[in-house]
């Protein structure tokens, strides 16, 4: 019974770890419609910051909050405007091509500045175990599993109810009616976009104390985070959050009872099963794939 | 108020629209009529910024909007209510309403107006917390006009405001058109029923082939022959 209950109590917290990563990939795709491939990079780029940061100003890690979410917020908004919107009368695949190239060229260009190497930010208390009782977390992941909640919520209250957050919805699901309201839209992408990125920006700070970054790091959750946003229903926030802490909870079981080299055949076996039977997710109303085009 | 002056546009390399001009003064109520493919949801498309002008101006109230984005068009006072409703369908009744007053200058009498409008489709009021999209065709359409008036437009267009609804429906969305045009408001109305819309406009263009073939009365445009045997199938 007590392992059952550490289980999952480890389950949901890598389950709002993944959502946290996912949040702003959702976003971006149900309001753009552009599947950014960067998104990892994003936070990779999000991670390495944390680190230099701390490393240099010997500051606490989510210290950097201040300086990084600002920051990836503009970086978004410059990469739909100068990368995505001179694009969008373009064919979508020279979009995707186009987030795909960008997280090469991030990629390989941290590679070139700071190799391949592992860097460890100060952990700064946030890898204190924690006893609930009946299982065990730590520090970071509890702070994780609140910011989740909070950021969920919180974009969920800022869609639909404050005057911006309806001109994001109204431009996602009719963008010709949009501009007849007088909804500048280009200008709605960049600031979701910008959103997108500064959530995962958020992401990136927090688990700085729990992972080490690589040039590679955004590759490995960017790909679960893909599961999870089709999983999600394709641009539903609230979608992504409940498909994150089950994805959370089926890499916790399976890596328990066979094995961590098989957590990702399970997750991925899901996926397939997923677009096989449910394409439009496991929240989703099969119509909603209608207005992403 | 508003001045097509020798406007051409199209889609790409594609011009649909060859040489309009066209004139709607204030108060007044002005249709365009035309056949399947003719261009008037072109038209309307260009004046409104939805698709740039390629030659030609376009003026309101004397000043230049030929290239402005349709966002920046709908600021200057000019509000379409789009062919087939295309209502925010996963928003409620009332936050489409909302999103109608978007522009700044009905931001302000949002709560005046708001009222105006409801008293105007009771059947509206009735499902303001409804999903949009599961109201029937004649309340979505009745929930677009609403929203078109919320912006607090000085010429409202229309585009096809009967296409696809009951006959009483059809009467009904007319009713709301002279009532719209009785409180002060400018009217542009692109329609395939030729016949009521005559009886509510003030003047009327016809427009074939991308090109204005006429224009009068519409009174007189009743008793033209060719409008007869084209559009009034009589």
């Amino acid at each position: 019974m007590e392992l059952i209950f550490s289980l999952i109590v480890n389950g949901l917290m890598l389950g709002s770890l993944y959502a946290m990563v996912s949040v702003g990939l959702t976003l971006i795709f149900g309001i753009t419609k552009v599947i950014n491939f960067a998104h990892g990079e994003f936070m990779m780029i999000g991670m390495m910051l944390t680190y230099i940061i701390t490393t240099y100003l010997g500051i606490h890690p989510y210290l950097t909050l201040v300086f990084i979410v600002p920051l990836l917020f503009v970086l978004g908004i410059l990469v739909q405007k100068y990368l995505i919107e001179p694009l969008r009368n373009s064919d979508e695949h020279v979009q995707i091509f186009a987030t795909v190239g960008l997280s090469i060229a991030m990629i390989n260009l941290v590679l070139m500045i700071a190799g391949s190497d592992n860097f460890n930010t100060p952990s700064s208390g946030m890898r204190h175990t924690l006893d609930l009782g009946l299982a065990t977390v730590l520090t970071g992941q509890v702070v994780i599993m609140l910011c989740s909640i909070f950021m969920v919520g919180g974009l969920h209250l800022f869609l639909t109810r404050t005057q911006m957050g309806r001109a994001i919805r109204a431009t996602a699901q009719n963008r010709n009616a949009a501009q007849l309201m007088g909804i500048n839209v280009s200008r709605i992408n960049m600031v979701t976009f910008g959103i997108g990125i500064a959530c995962v920006g958020i992401a990136a700070v927090l688990l700085s104390p729990l992972y080490p970054v690589n040039a590679q790091t955004g590759q490995s959750f960017v790909l679960i985070a893909f599961v999870i946003v089709v999983m999600g229903g394709l641009g539903s926030i609230t979608g992504a959050f409940f498909a994150a802490l089950i994805i959370g909870l089926v890499d916790s079981f399976t890596g328990f009872y066979l094995g961590s080299s098989l957590k990702g055949v399970a997750v991925f076996g899901i996926f397939l099963m997923i677009l096989i039977f449910r394409p439009s997710g496991l929240f989703g109303k099969a119509r909603k794939l209608a207005h992403v085009s | 108020m508003l001045r097509m002056n020798n406007v051409s546009s199209g889609y790409g390399a594609t011009t649909i629209l060859h040489d309009v001009s066209l004139e709607v003064k204030k108060g007044e109520v002005v249709t365009i009529v035309g056949g399947n493919g003719a261009g008037k949801t072109t038209t309307l498309r260009t004046l409104s910024g939805l698709i740039d002008t390629s030659a030609g101006s376009i003026t309101f109230k004397d000043e230049d909007i030929t290239h402005l984005p349709a966002h920046q068009v709908v600021n200057r006072g000019i509000t379409l209510i789009p062919e087939a409703r295309q209502l925010f369908p996963e928003m409620t009744v009332l936050e489409n309403i909302q999103m109608g007053a978007y522009r700044p200058a009905a931001k302000s009498r949002y709560e005046q107006r708001l009222e105006e409008v409801l008293a105007l489709f009771p059947r509206v009021k009735e499902r303001l917390h409804q999903q949009a999209e599961s109201l029937s065709g004649g309340e979505q359409q009745m929930v677009a006009i609403a929203r078109g008036m919320m912006a607090c437009p000085e010429l409202l267009i229309f585009d096809e405001p009967s296409l696809g609804l009951a006959p009483i429906v059809v009467s009904q969305v007319f009713d709301v058109v002279k009532k719209i045009a009785e409180s002060g408001t400018t009217v542009l109305i692109v329609e395939q029923n030729v016949q009521q819309t005559l009886k509510v406009a003030d003047r009327a263009y016809v427009i074939e082939n991308g090109r204005i073939v006429m224009d009068g009365q519409a009174q007189e445009l009743m008793g033209n022959d060719h409008i007869r045997k084209a559009y009034l199938g009589i």
